[in-house]
């Protein structure tokens, strides 16, 4: 029992409540404060993680709603450690971003900012399906705000578009969480995850459910047929957001596939695995198609999302014996967020220096007075097609691994996709950065200020390239015990009936 | 002969009423202004205060009297607190309007607390006759109050319109009432529960059924009989139509759990399928009306609609759950819905555009204590978490899913999903409008389009006027504290629980 999560979890929207209430020049500040905090929590839990120890660590467990069996219950696991690390790094950078430039109407900027962080780390935290399903829900709030107030021309019907599309698979999941508790034969309403897991629902139902589970991670991802919403949100959404937005809440999603549907639903699995590795792989080749023909940077980066979630797709579903698909999707997921951040951050940059436009087609030429700015992007480009050597190569390789062992053609064709985020990536790095100079490219260096956001992001990537294994070690046994219900069924119930 | 036994404490919150209404009528004659606007409109909330403090006094005692007639159980007063809500905050959305000021202020106030007098009685009623008693008591004071902004024609329509629809439901409520009676013998709850189970085949028991549910449907609003709904909320005084969207909705809904849950329980396999399916055409149809509304009043009153669909799925599971989760979303509802009419009252006091919706164009850089309650009314009112209308769909949703009606549950999350796009609607105009975008040359012209009658409305006219600001500090209060208590709810729901759960055990036929 510890109050250490509560902190980390509430801080952001405590300090954001609290610049509301303070003068507009110092609001983006409490929203840094508010940004930073987690972010030591986070490297220290980090550093004080134990990988061999069984079960959650910072477990935080009290009644809340009694009526309705809900528990405010926090936890650490593999699962989670590096997301929320992630979450907090994501959003840390941003509120420096924001910081340094400071957005009209700053106050309720940073309040939306604020709630936002909170939403997310909640999600992630959250070791009961209804507070999971809460924060999932209110996630989307503070981003309908941002994207509503401070977007593009078209912000407002892009904000719509996107909670109306994105809020239909959440409230379905609303009612699949009421259903699972309330179908459940734990004897006694609850949520708890945990007690969920050792009591599953019955074979039908669980199919049931897991498409409503499914659909609703799918849709917040976005996976391929269901992301019509994306394209208005990312042209239109402030490019801070859009970095916190595109490099952690499509996260939640996968992690959601991890946390929930596979542990909870592991008879449905089954039968969807074939349909969800298919998504996954439409999910690559549509994205990636459609980012080597778009010139809008915001749209290239877009899909190259949809193609790299769909390579978590593919590798949560590859469902192999030893969860190599499943460990390679969690690193992705922490790759890509850590990659998509500095790379929006680096288009508002690029904007500058093209007189404004986000389109490639006035871009060019811009590496060649700004030379620490082109290789800082050189290296984010090159970490998104997963050179050997990057993080973003240990994890495709091993989610190829998990689905060779389990489908074979379809990592053949998935494996095309490997080339297709290379093509794409170093388009983008081409196009803008040499080639001929646009008409109205004034080239400049990176500012300081640009610096210090960027930097750190990009040296964290490099860290990460080095050393990934630490992520593997603590992700590794939440992975196997998160896919071996579907795998080891049988071992499962053992272990069930042992440890109570 | 012997008169019956009456227990005075029990009955002490309807002697409160009753006392309070004659007494500000009386006061009303007075010539002093101070007493007509002051004195009366404070008159009028005491009286609520102390018949909520009466309501707390009697929580958990539980009796039935005159001749168990009314129960007087903690269903009836957790209700019973749900109208003097509405009602409280209906009086200080009413103080200094033109509504009260044109129909006269002992009028305006004592047909208010007659009205929650007869739905203190309609939800109590343990017995055919009484349950007619009270629903008349209920209708007759609105219809009259519908209409008190005399100079505005679309009030009158309003309240002639609610008077013959009204009547029609009330003749078919009645005949219903004459039916079950000419089935069973019996105007009392219990007896007709004794009779009931055997009589689920018979024509004459489910005629009276069928003409009942039409009877209150057209008082909660479900569809199909929903149709004066939009019309009526929006011709009638802004505070009117927000008493109405929340004490009515909550009588009607009360008279129909005590109705179907006590009396006639013993035949649900009969009315539960068809009560269940026009909880979800009554959701469809709100929702789907809702969408391409320009008046707030029309919006939220097809929202009220589709509401009321939600919560009829409550009165459907017929589990003592459901009970409990049909009480709970009523008290949400109740702060969550006048925080959004308060904001109204507010907006059209002091803009041209009246309760159009770019008359909140802009509202969010202006008026933040204006802005923030619309907002998260709407974000309740379409169940985002963190406020109070989450966990009461989340409660509806699992009384659904726990009596084996998972389809209703799926019906309250695809109703909520279309509900976002008139919801969101509003929240936009509030914060991502600039008052530049209304559109123009609407001065002079009501909401409807239709141009003001000779003379105009005192309320329309000269306050309207180049967008002055009336200091209306009880508006902003009211909205500000239902917002908090909609936030309260969603954060830390553990009271409103226990009142819902004393609620629900007051109904002793269920499990």
């Amino acid at each position: 029992m510890t109050v250490h999560l509560s902190i980390l979890l509430f801080w952001p929207l405590l300090l954001s409540l609290l610049g509301a209430f303070a003068p507009r020049a110092v609001a983006p500040l409490f929203a840094l404060v508010g940004a930073l905090i987690p972010l030591g929590y986070a490297v220290i839990m980090i550093v004080d993680y134990e990988p061999a120890a069984r079960g959650l660590q910072y477990l935080t467990d009290d009644g809340w709603i009694d009526e309705l069996g809900i528990r405010y219950t926090l936890g650490i696991d593999g699962l989670n450690l590096w997301l929320v690390a992630l979450t907090a790094l994501a959003f840390a950078a941003s509120a420096l971003w924001i910081a340094l430039r400071p957005p009209v109407r700053a106050k309720l900027y940073a309040l939306h900012f604020g709630i936002a962080e909170t939403a997310v780390l909640g999600a992630f935290l959250a070791q009961d399906l209804a507070l999971f399903v809460l924060f999932f829900d209110l996630m989307l709030v503070p981003f309908y705000f941002l994207l509503g107030q401070w977007g593009g021309p078209d912000r407002v019907q892009a904000a719509l578009k996107m909670v109306v599309y994105t809020l239909v698979g959440s409230l379905l999941m609303l009612a699949g969480a009421v259903a699972v508790a309330v179908l459940s034969p734990t004897g006694e309403l609850t949520f708890s995850l945990a007690e969920l897991r050792a009591n599953l629902t019955g074979e039908d139902t669980q199919k049931l459910l897991f498409v409503a589970f499914a659909l609703a991670f799918l849709i917040k991802m976005p996976a391929f047929p269901v992301h019509g919403w994306m394209p208005d949100a990312y042209r239109n959404m402030p490019l801070p957001v859009l970095a916190v937005f595109s490099g952690v809440v499509s996260k939640v999603a996968a992690y959601g596939f991890l946390k929930i549907a596979l542990p909870l639903f592991p008879a449905a699995v089954e039968d969807w695995q074939l349909i969800l590795l298919l998504i996954g792989l439409c999910s690559i080749l549509y994205g990636s198609i459609q980012a080597f023909t778009q010139t809008n940077t915001r749209l290239i980066l877009g899909y190259s999302s949809v193609a790299q979630l769909g390579f978590i797709v593919l590798g949560i579903f590859a469902l192999d014996e030893s969860a190599n698909g499943a460990q390679g999707a969690l690193l992705q997921a922490i790759n890509h967020g850590l990659v998509v951040v500095p790379a929006f951050l680096i288009v508002a940059l690029l904007a500058a220096r093209s007189g404004g436009s986000e389109d490639i087609r006035d871009m060019g030429g811009i590496a060649f007075r700004a030379p620490l700015l082109a290789s800082l992007f050189l290296i984010v480009t090159l970490a998104t097609l997963a050179m050997p050597g990057s993080a973003n190569f240990v994890s495709e390789f091993l989610i190829l691994l998990g689905v060779f062992q389990s489908k074979l053609v379809i990592a053949l064709i998935a494996s095309t996709g490997v080339v297709l985020a290379s093509v794409y990536a170093l388009r983008l790095y081409i196009r803008s950065m040499h080639n001929r100079t646009g008409v109205a490219v004034t080239s400049f260096e990176l500012s300081l200020r640009d610096a210090v956001v960027l930097v750190p992001l990009v040296l964290c990537i490099i860290a990460f390239a080095l050393y990934p294994q630490r992520a593997l070690d603590a992700g590794e046994p939440a992975v196997r015990s998160a896919v071996a219900p579907v795998t080891q069924p049988a071992e499962q119930a053992a272990a069930a009936e042992v440890t109570p | 002969m012997k008169g019956p036994v009456i227990d005075w404490e029990a009955l002490s919150p309807l002697i409160a009423l009753v006392t309070g209404a004659c007494v500000v009528l009386m006061l009303g004659l007075l010539r002093s202004g101070f007493a007509r606007r002051q004195l009366v409109p404070a008159l009028a909330f005491l009286t609520l205060g102390v018949t909520a403090g009466l309501g707390v006094w009697q929580w958990g005692v539980n009796t039935e009297i005159i001749e168990r007639s009314l129960a007087i159980d903690d269903l009836t007063l957790a209700l019973t607190m749900i109208f003097v809500t509405g009602g409280a905050a209906t009086v200080l959305l009413s103080w200094r309007s033109t509504a009260a000021a044109e129909a006269g202020e002992g009028e305006y106030y004592a047909l208010l607390l007659t009205s929650i007098l007869g739905m203190v009685v309609l939800v109590a009623a343990q017995n055919l006759v009484v349950v007619f008693l009270g629903f008349e008591l209920l209708s007759i004071p609105l219809y009259v109050l519908c209409a008190t902004q005399m100079r505005r024609e679309h009030s009158l329509e309003s309240g002639l319109k609610y008077l013959i629809i009204g009547s029609v439901g009330s003749a078919t409520l009645l005949y219903g009432l004459a039916l079950i009676y000419g089935a069973t013998g019996a105007t009392d709850y219990a007896a007709i529960a004794e009779a009931a189970g055997e009589l689920t085949g018979d024509v004459l028991f489910l005629a009276g059924i069928a003409l009942i549910v039409a009877g209150l449907a057209f008082k909660a609003s479900v569809a199909p009989f929903h149709q004066w709904t939009p019309d009526v909320y929006e011709g009638a005084p802004t505070p009117v139509t927000g008493f109405m969207a929340v004490a009515t909705k909550a009588a009607a809904l009360g008279v129909l759990l005590r109705l179907f849950d006590v009396a006639l329980i013993g035949a649900v396999s009969t009315w539960g399928p068809a009560l269940g399916a026009l909880a979800v055409l009554t959701i469809v149809i709100g929702n789907v009306g809702a969408l391409g509304q320009s008046s707030l009043k029309r919006l939220l009153a097809y929202s009220s609609v589709a509401q009321a669909g939600y919560m009829l799925a409550g009165v459907v599971v017929s589990t003592r759950l459901g009970v409990q989760a049909t009480v709970f979303y009523l008290a949400a509802y109740t702060v969550m819905n006048l925080a959004a009419f308060a904001v109204i009252v507010a907006r059209e006091r002091e803009s041209e555009a009246g309760d159009d919706i770019s008359s909140l164009y802009g509202l969010g850089a202006d008026r933040p204590w204006l802005a923030w309650p619309m907002t998260i009314s709407m974000l309740a009112l379409a169940g985002f978490p963190a406020t109070a209308g989450f966990f009461g769909k989340f409660y509806l949703i699992q009384a659904s899913v726990d009596n084996g009606y998972g389809w209703l549950g799926v019906a309250i999350v695809v109703g909520s999903a279309i509900s976002l796009a008139y919801y969101l609607r509003v929240i936009a105009a509030v914060w991502m409008r600039s008052p530049s975008e209304a559109p123009a040359g609407r001065a002079g012209i009501l909401p409807g389009g239709r141009p003001a009658i000779a003379g105009g409305s005192a309320e329309v006219a000269p306050e309207r006027s180049a967008g002055i600001r009336r200091r209306q500090p009880e508006v902003v209060f009211v909205a500000v504290v239902c917002t908090l208590a909609t936030i309260a709810l969603g954060i830390y729901p553990g009271p409103l629980f226990d009142v819902a759960r004393d609620a629900g055990q007051a109904i002793s036929s269920l499990v």
